[in-house]
């Protein structure tokens, strides 16, 4: 039977050789330690020497080629009973893998042994784990899994921006006619309503929410994106919308301000080092709070393409769990369905919400006494009361005002 | 410019471009001189610089202390272990000496020396031409310890090594030298020490390693791909002092970790690897941490069939990564 040869070692630290010349050709009989072939190293010149007697059946390599060490170099037909290395390699192989396999088998189902990355996800995105499909070993539910789960079902960080969606519904969308549902059905609570609801619940319990409301003078912003719209549509290839001004204003803001980037964790307020804009879309049935990461790295051209992007994946249903994690403070533009107030409710952990109402024009009496048709809006915030007071949520109000009315023209190249 | 070389000649190139850039580096060792090293690593050297390759005798406590010596009195020793087995007479000069005299001087001495060493088996060197001895150094304050893993960083962190205000240990795995090959710039160029080097990106297993392993580990990641398997590489570079940030970054990535040394498993630098990852970050682990490693045995056997089994292995590295990924 065939036998292979295999390029040997030929000194320390050599690890290729380059056949010079074949010393034998197919169909020449040879004996055990006759000569093959003339090898060079950078080290050594040698000969490689037949480890079967018999015939000479292919020269796999040329001359003239360099191969590693270990790499097969001929076949050699012969009746000697010697296993080659490589053999005896992947035998002891087998026997390792065989080894390794058994005591698995015998494993006890590891589908409620939960990992601290398994429960640190599960709390942070409240999964009941038994609902979640184990694919590690012995049914183990592993951090990815959790992961797939929640970007599955990602309404579970929604819940704010949804209550305030279904408290304006009726102005929203009494020129859409009602088609699935009709009054005096009783319609199940699904998984995703039924997340929302207790997370609703559970941040009106725990956090005392304050609230409060400036009205701003965006009428050199409305008049900017005007202008620019257009051109900015055709270069970029989407809509500029107001969303990512405010963002920018509000991001600038927290920087001055990180009492409102925080969370409350029992005996600590933990200030956050990034700012992670969790901003609100809405898609179909539910709403989804996707984040913008590290918003205090982007400019007003980059937090528009993040929004787009974001934007364009709820609505194909691609959002990835990272996509849906570690928002530190939440905006929601409630003006996108003709809001004029709201009492947004806190995104847990987060301290803070913003709504950015509807922009509408009003009389406004200005400093000198006369009177004005201005663009306005009105910006409503809930705080986490427990960790900052009024005093600060007022500063901050201010400095977002200040700085959205005091909006002069950018450039956007 | 930029040349393909092997990891030696990426050695022999810093070498000379330092020697070149500054006078004061110059080179100690056995052999290092007319015979250009026995790996070859001074090869052209002695011919190009002269007097400023030295052949010692057969003492390393001498090429330690005369290396400590000059260096306190302003030049840039590069000494040459011929293994790092042959360190161990020296260790004196370079732990209580080397690693100290900034502290116990109160700045007024210190050591920029390099202390280069090849490590590492895996090329029939048996027990005294095998060992690796990064673990030992691994505790001691005033001591740098670099293991490159491909020509590339081995050029780069030499130059950071030699250039560097403090004594340096560098190991070079004796098995990379002709066996990675890869693209090196024939400009000057640093790569800092401290500062460890994601290989590469993945999300389902972390491999933390450094030296020769990386490239095992990385081949191994290479054909897991094919099963969907994604696996992330964190090479340390700089094994003491640990760059603790990228560990845990690299830790959190995917929550399973598999740390790969081609030392004996116990006590090795991966222990102190474990622990960061323990103190930092235990609650983004998804599994246990896993250590490949060298059984705990005392040497590296001479037999080619025991020498295959104790080394790291791409084959070890892979299998050890798929079964993380499937926990």
């Amino acid at each position: 039977m065939a036998k292979e040869i295999l390029m040997p070692q030929l000194g320390e630290s050599v690890t290729e050789g380059t056949i010079d010349r074949w010393l034998v050709k197919p169909g020449d009989t040879v004996k055990k330690y006759d000569p093959l072939a003339e090898v060079t190293t950078d080290k050594v010149n040698a000969e490689v020497p037949s480890s079967y007697s018999g015939t000479v059946k292919e020269l796999v390599v040329e001359e003239n080629v360099t191969v590693a060490v270990g790499d097969l170099i001929a076949y050699i037909d012969s009746d000697d009973e010697d296993r080659s290395d490589k053999e005896a390699d992947s035998s002891q192989k087998e026997e390792q893998q065989g080894q390794k396999e058994e005591p698995s088998d015998a494993e006890p189902s590891m589908k409620a042994r939960y990992s601290p990355a398994v429960l640190l996800l599960a709390n942070e995105h409240n999964v009941d784990l038994k609902q979640v499909k184990g694919t590690g070993r012995a049914n183990r539910i592993t951090k990815k899994d959790v992961e797939q789960f929640v970007a599955n079902k990602p309404a579970s960080n929604a819940e704010p921006e949804q209550a305030i969606e279904n408290e304006t519904k009726p102005s929203v969308q009494s020129s859409q006619p009602e088609t699935s549902v009709t009054a005096g059905e009783k319609v199940p609570v699904t998984g995703v309503r039924k997340a929302i609801a207790k997370n609703m619940v559970q941040s009106v319990q725990e956090i005392p929410h304050a609230w409060t409301m400036v009205e701003v003078d965006v009428t050199n912003l409305v008049r900017y994106r005007n202008e620019v719209k257009d051109a900015w549509k055709e270069k970029e290839g989407y809509t500029l919308t107001y969303m990512p001004f405010f963002m920018e204003a509000v991001t600038q803001s927290l920087q001055s301000f990180p009492q409102l980037n925080s969370s409350w964790e029992n005996d600590y307020i933990v200030y956050k080092k990034d700012i992670n804009l969790s901003v609100a879309i809405a898609h179909d049935e539910a709403l989804y709070v996707p984040v913008i990461h590290k918003a205090d790295e982007l400019n007003l051209k980059g937090l528009a393409k993040n929004l787009q992007q974001l934007s364009q994946k709820t609505k194909s249903k691609r959002l990835e769990s990272r996509d849906m994690q570690n928002g530190t403070f939440t905006i929601n533009n409630t003006g996108s369905f003709g809001s004029v107030q709201s009492v947004p409710i806190i995104n847990r952990p987060q301290a803070a919400i913003l709504s950015v109402e509807s922009i509408v024009k009003r009389p406004v009496v200005k400093d000198d006494d006369s009177i004005a048709i201005r663009s306005m809006v009105n910006l409503c915030l809930s705080i986490d009361h427990r960790v900052l007071d009024g005093l600060i949520a007022g500063r901050f109000l201010q400095d977002v005002k200040s700085r959205l009315e005091g909006f002069s023209k950018k450039d956007l190249s | 410019m930029m040349g393909t070389m092997n990891f030696l000649q990426a050695i022999n190139l810093a070498l000379k471009e330092e020697m070149h850039r500054d006078e004061k580096v110059f080179i100690l060792g056995e052999d290092v001189g007319r015979r250009g090293g026995v790996f070859l690593a001074t090869e052209g050297l002695y011919e190009e610089f002269g007097d400023r390759v030295l052949d010692t005798p057969l003492t390393e406590s001498a090429i330690a202390g005369v290396g400590i010596g000059a260096a306190m009195y302003g030049m840039r020793p590069v000494a040459e272990m011929q293994f790092a087995d042959f360190m161990l007479p020296a260790v004196n000069q370079i732990v209580s000496e080397a690693a100290k005299i900034r502290y116990r001087s109160n700045n007024d001495f210190h050591v920029p020396m390099t202390i280069r060493a090849p490590y590492g088996g895996g090329v029939h060197g048996a027990l005294y031409h095998s060992q690796s001895l990064e673990a030992m150094f691994n505790s001691i304050p005033g001591l740098k310890v670099v293991i490159p893993s491909s020509p590339y960083d081995a050029k780069g962190l030499l130059k950071a090594a030699i250039r560097d205000e403090d004594p340096v240990l560098f190991f070079e795995h004796k098995r990379a030298y002709r066996l990675l090959k890869g693209d090196v710039p024939e400009e000057d160029y640093v790569i800092p020490i401290g500062k460890a080097n994601v290989v590469r990106e993945g999300d389902d297993v972390t491999v933390i390693t450094y030296g020769l392993c990386t490239h095992y580990a990385q081949q191994a990641a290479a054909a897991l791909e094919k099963e969907d398997i994604s696996t992330h590489v964190l090479d340390l570079r700089t094994v003491y002092p640990m760059d603790r940030e990228a560990i845990v970054e690299a830790a959190k990535k995917t929550g399973k970790v598999l740390l790969v040394t081609d030392d004996n498993k116990e006590g090795s630098v991966l222990s102190e690897v474990a622990a960061i990852i323990a103190e930092e970050c235990l609650f983004d682990l998804d599994s246990p941490i896993q250590r490949l490693a060298a059984p705990d045995v005392p040497a590296m056997p001479y037999a080619s069939p025991l020498e295959k089994y104790y080394m790291v292995t791409k084959d070890k590295v892979e299998s050890a990564i798929r079964d993380l990924a499937q926990f």
